[in-house]
């Protein structure tokens, strides 16, 4: 396990966040320290998905705040947000590429925004991060639904990496994989993460995951942070949850 | 009693939707108009759409319009057979197309292969979720994906219906000539005798807001899409009808300002 800093990167404090009537976050409170890797887990609905994305300012909680880097996202305008998201890098569930897009394309599209890059300069760079993660130089001019799901999964990872973000973020990286593509993607998010020294968080229901890559994992469960530990000690643990997600690993 | 609660109640329901949608959707447009003019400009994203939007519907534009003026030429002269027909044929012909036959015709077009087009795409990207994927890369989902298909759509919808009048008015003239056994220099100057300045900017008001209800309706549906598959077909049958319904309907009430 990688040393951890004592810095605070993200401060959640006291995250609601429900639609109309329906309940999803209930009073979250959360630290995330900086080069740390946390795990997310949770039955589907719990809303991890939603925690995610109100870190990222994408959902507006009803109440609480977070932090990022001493950053108050929530309620800030969308040109602070849009600083704030600079330090991010996320990979969402299906990938989310750019179908309209090939493959370099989508990997620089953050990049060429700010960097004024040739683009020759542009492509380079696309393939020196394709390679890193793996992946053949031929597919750099292809388009994502010319990729099979792990490719397009570590496009994603690349894409999000491309900036050298402070931040990581992955929303199940690996559903919908089978288990021997599932493995390389986690001993690519794990690699990738300690190679670039930056603090990830993942969602995951994967628990072969967790134990590969995870710092620490939180459980959310009826609407709340139910349990908080390294992964070592959900082996001890008397949660039922936990027991569950360990009886299916 | 709980039953006259229950119609009351999902009347009561229906209408706040109604309002409420068409308060977002005329706030959809304000945010489109406003991101317009500021910067980043994707100008490739533009051009893009000015293509698809202006050149790929010019065909079924065309075609159309074309055989609209032929249908219309065909219909006037059959009812107005006994009277002065060359110049009767030519100025029917050409004020029908040039005040509501083009510009409704060219709309409901594009409102049907754009419009359906412009709103699937951006459904798709909603339920596939690339459009917080071009938030979290810190690129503006309206000014990326909105703003150049609403300024593709203002500015290639009034061109496609000039050039679709142009192609209506020869239909005319092409069964006025080669079935009608009209005087082909007759008709042509008849026609020339009748354009009116009045008619063709009626016709291009009624353009620029049909490009708005299209690209507007649209990418509205499609933003605001949800539910995987399903979602975005919903949304691509909703945008093309509302469009289409708000086509021919705007068209009478601008009628009416111009008369």
């Amino acid at each position: 396990m990688k040393k951890k800093s004592k810095n605070k990167i993200i401060k959640v404090r006291n995250l609601t966040k429900s639609f109309d009537n329906n309940l999803i976050l209930n009073n979250i409170n959360l630290d995330l320290f900086e080069k740390e890797s946390l795990a997310i887990i949770g039955k589907s609905g719990s809303g991890k998905s939603v925690l995610l994305k109100c870190i990222i300012g994408l959902l507006t909680p009803n109440k609480g705040s977070i932090k990022i880097d001493g950053r108050e996202i929530v309620n800030s305008s969308s040109k602070d947000k849009e600083k704030i998201l600079l330090d991010f890098g996320v990979t969402f569930q299906n990938g989310a590429l750019f179908d309209s897009l090939s493959v370099w394309e989508n990997i620089v599209f953050r990049t060429i925004k700010f960097k004024k890059l040739s683009k020759n300069d542009a492509k380079n760079l696309a393939l020196s991060i394709i390679l890193n993660l793996g992946l053949d130089k031929n597919i750099l001019n292809l388009y994502p639904s010319e990729l099979s799901g792990g490719m397009q999964k570590r496009v994603a990872i690349a894409r999000a990496i491309c900036d050298k973000p402070k931040i990581l973020l992955f929303d199940e990286p690996t559903s919908g994989l089978d288990p021997i593509t599932g493995s390389i993607i986690d001993d690519l998010i794990k690699n990738t993460v300690s190679r670039l020294g930056v603090t990830a968080i993942t969602i995951t229901h994967d628990m072969s995951s967790v134990f590969k890559f995870a710092d620490r994992v939180i459980l959310i469960n009826n609407n709340q942070i139910e349990w908080v530990g390294e992964p070592k000690k959900m082996n001890n643990s008397k949660n039922q949850t936990i027991k569950n997600f360990l009886k299916n690993k | 009693m709980s039953i006259v609660v229950n119609i009351f109640s999902s009347i009561g329901k229906s209408t706040l939707f109604f309002f409420q949608s068409i308060g977002k959707i005329i706030y959809f447009f304000l945010l489109s108009v406003n991101w317009s003019f500021r910067r980043p400009f994707y100008f490739k994203q533009i051009n893009k759409q000015i293509l698809d939007i202006g050149f790929y519907s010019l065909p079924v534009v065309g075609l159309t319009t074309f055989f609209s003026g032929m249908v219309l030429a065909l219909q006037t002269y059959s009812g107005f057979e006994n009277f002065n027909n060359e110049n009767t044929v030519a100025k029917i012909v050409l004020t029908s197309i040039l005040r509501e036959l083009g510009p409704v015709l060219a709309g409901l077009m594009v409102a049907g292969r754009v419009g359906a087009k412009m709103a699937a795409e951006i459904a798709t990207m909603r339920v596939s979720n690339q459009i917080d994927a071009l938030e979290t890369l810190a690129t503006r989902p309206i000014q990326y994906l909105i703003v150049p298909r609403f300024l593709a759509s203002i500015m290639c919808v009034p061109i496609l219906v000039l050039i679709g009048n142009i192609i209506g008015v020869f239909g005319g003239f092409v069964v006025a000539s080669f079935k009608l056994d009209f005087s082909p220099t007759l008709y042509i100057v008849s026609t020339l005798n009748h354009i009116n300045l009045m008619d063709i900017a009626q016709g291009l008001v009624k353009a620029l807001i049909f490009g708005i209800i299209i690209s507007i309706i649209s990418c509205y549906f499609g933003y605001n899409a949800n539910g995987g598959a399903e979602g975005v077909g919903r949304a691509t049958t909703i945008s093309v009808v509302t469009s289409s319904v708000l086509i021919l309907t705007s068209t009478y009430f601008i009628t009416a300002i111009f008369i």
